[in-house]
């Protein structure tokens, strides 16, 4: 196995490799959970969640000044409550007008800024989170039918919620944490210094004039230090969070959930066909199978009876050997309909007799600790069958090879031939079925078959439990 | 000489029947024909028979419940003669049996085989006497797998080893094969001593047990 992730990866995809290890995190939160701290410090998580957060500041800056405008009205009346508050009075319809007006402006102009900004959020939140998707949809040529639609579409509100909240939380929230941590941090731990310059440190309500007396600060501040990754990756987590919300395409998340619910429906399904296969063996085996044997059993007895060389004995005789032939007509009948071997015994039992049916020679090397779930087994065996008779029918082989082996939580199966190769995915070669069925149960094929050959082909099924 | 007295376990009533009949036909006793592997262990201690007939797959999980009545009856009895009737080939339900203590009087043979009639009522009577006869197609598939020591043997021996382990005697093989009774002797000699095997089994039960007991323990 060690020797073919080494090697330049010679299978064409119907999906794209994954790494063996875990999938590397993809926000800060799962970054801060699942590195042990030495490797999330010397990620590049820290430095991605502080300049994520450092952007944050500026763009709230930025925008708490460019909302001004907009905001204004709203601003007066929050100085004539305030002035209220002070005694003074104001005139109800001044009030009432300064709220009209100031949420009128807000919300007509409001989406103005509120899209593009959510546009500069997605692009600025890739440092820090996978991509968002806009949920706007195409409004195509004009003015008013961009404003129609943008202004009636769910998306743009809950853009502009996320610019209300930005400036008025996630904003704060960044400076905060830059301050106290990224900030403060650095400028206790210079106390000691600043001290012995001769300076004054004051720190309210103590002053410090000893570089001495200032050890404590400086203490403090190597733990603010310490601590600033852990906290900007978490305010860029939160930041994160809230354009999940509030940022991304519902759509496509709906759409998701559909998949999802089709792709189970999809593994009912073929559960379904097994279990039905499985009682038609079974009526088959407990009926017409032994109705036959006893027959054949019968004639057998008959045949004993007749006179030897007399005419009945020779018709009884072929009518016998006519009985043996339907038994084994039936016989390899039934086992195409389901393997009973593999649902008794299993995979080590059932790929080795699979491969004694195979017109070329096969070398089997199972290696699994016993039995799996059922669905991996059958869906493995149906996988082995189908390469198998496709290395019979087209690669001009003249031997196979087998192997099934656990790789963690996942079968992987595999058989290489040593024919002509050249074989093509789409070529009607049964490829394309067995692709779909290894993905009903969340697996993956891979097919290398150069001209000449050799011919691998490779599937991995996850033994996960069904659904 | 008294009729070999039979314990026969079918579930399926008309093969049952059937094979009851035939079991009287060639002068066996049939003392009891039950349908399930439960009935099977009661009616061997009741009757003691000489001889257990029994299908594999049987009620209530129709998978191997016979198999194991079977094992778990000769760790009681060891000397009890069990002839096993299987679905399908399954080399590993032949190595079960015989590992069950020496594996003499132990028969697995495809169920379809009691069609010849004949043929089977000379089987029973083989392993009743101690013989261990495995079917043709089991010694066939382990022929067939590659990367066994097997593949050291000629055509000519593999022949001779097939026969061999149905339980037939070196003139039985000599007259099948159409030679002569010494040269099956040679062949005999020479499949041992390719597969590492001690010579000093003269028994032909032996050497199959040790031939199937040497394929059983080579890995892939």
């Amino acid at each position: 196995m060690s020797e073919e992730s080494a090697a330049p990866d010679p299978y064409r995809g119907t999906q794209p490799e994954m790494g063996r290890e875990p999938p590397p995190p993809r926000t800060p939160l799962e970054a801060l959970r699942r590195l042990p701290h030495r490797r999330f410090l010397l990620s590049s998580w820290p430095w991605r969640s502080l300049l994520h957060l450092a952007s944050t500041a500026a763009v709230g800056a930025v925008l708490a000044g460019l909302i001004v405008p907009i905001t204004f009205p709203l601003l007066v009346l929050a100085d004539a409550v305030e002035e209220i508050a002070r005694g003074h009075s104001r005139p109800d319809w001044f009030l009432a007008a300064l709220l009209g007006s100031g949420l009128a402006l807000l919300l007509a102009l409001g989406p103005l800024v509120a899209v593009p900004v959510a546009a500069l959020e997605r692009w600025r939140l890739r440092l820090v989170h996978p991509r968002l998707t806009s949920g706007h949809r195409p409004t195509g040529r004009g003015v008013l039918r961009w404003a129609r639609i943008r202004y009636t579409e769910a998306a743009t509100w809950r853009e502009f919620a996320y610019l209300l909240l930005l400036i008025v939380v996630v904003d704060v929230l960044s400076w905060t944490v830059l301050y106290w941590f990224a900030g403060v941090g650095p400028f206790l731990i210079a106390t000691p210094v600043i001290t012995a310059l001769g300076e004054t440190v004051a720190v309210f309500p103590w002053e410090f004039d000893t570089p001495l007396s200032t050890l404590p600060l400086a203490a403090l501040g190597t733990l603010l230090l310490l601590l600033t990754p852990y906290a900007a990756a978490l305010a860029a987590h939160a930041n994160a969070a809230l354009a999940r919300v509030l940022l991304d395409d519902r759509g496509t998340e709906e759409l998701r959930s559909e998949l999802v619910e089709v792709t189970r429906s999809r593994a009912r399904l073929v559960d379904a066909f097994e279990a039905e296969r499985r009682r038609i063996e079974r009526d088959l085996h407990d009926g017409a199978q032994q109705q036959l044997i006893s027959l054949a059993m019968q004639v057998g007895l008959a045949r004993m009876d007749a006179p030897p060389g007399s005419e009945m004995e020779r018709t009884l005789a072929s009518v016998h050997g006519q009985a043996k032939e339907i038994i084994g007509s039936l016989r390899e009948i039934v086992h195409g309909i389901h393997p009973k071997v593999l649902s008794d015994r299993g995979l080590p039992a059932a790929l080795p007799e699979l491969a004694d049916r195979s017109a070329v020679p096969v070398r089997t090397h199972v290696n699994l600790p016993g039995r799996l779930p059922a669905h991996v087994e059958n869906t493995a065996y149906y996988v082995a069958a189908e390469s198998l008779s496709n290395v019979t029918k087209h690669a001009g082989a003249t031997e196979v090879r087998l192997n099934a082996v656990l790789d963690g939580d996942t079968l992987v199966l595999e058989t290489t031939d040593d024919g002509r190769g050249g074989a093509d995915p789409g070529g009607g070669t049964g490829l394309t079925g067995l692709a779909d069925r290894v993905a009903v149960v969340g697996g993956r094929i891979w097919l290398s078959s150069p001209p000449g050959g050799p011919t691998r082909l490779r599937a991995e099924i996850p033994c996960l439990p069904s659904g | 000489m008294s009729s070999i007295r039979v314990v026969l376990a079918e579930d399926g009533a008309l093969l049952r029947e059937g094979l009851a009949g035939l079991l009287q036909r060639f002068g066996f006793e049939v003392a009891a024909a039950v349908g399930d592997a439960e009935a099977l262990v009661g009616a061997v201690d009741e009757h003691e028979p000489d001889l257990v007939v029994t299908d594999i797959r049987m009620p209530p999980g129709f998978s191997d419940e016979g198999l194991r009545a079977a094992v778990r009856m000769r760790l009681r009895r060891p000397s009890l003669p069990v002839v096993a009737l299987s679905q399908y080939v399954e080399s590993s339900y032949a190595a079960e049996l015989l590992d069950s203590q020496n594996g003499r009087g132990i028969g697995y043979v495809l169920k379809e085989r009691v069609v010849d009639v004949a043929d089977f009522a000379d089987t029973l009577r083989r392993v009743h006497g101690g013989g261990t006869v495995i079917d043709p197609a089991v010694v066939r598939q382990l022929v067939r797998r590659r990367s066994t020591p097997l593949e050291r043997l000629s055509e000519r021996e593999r022949e001779v080893l097939a026969l061999l382990a149905e339980g037939h005697s070196n003139a039985r093989i000599a007259r099948d094969l159409v030679v002569s009774e010494p040269t099956v002797g040679k062949h005999i000699g020479n499949i041992l001593a390719k597969l590492d095997l001690p010579p000093d089994g003269t028994d032909v039960d032996r050497r199959v047990m040790a031939v199937l007991t040497y394929l059983r323990e080579q890995p892939e």
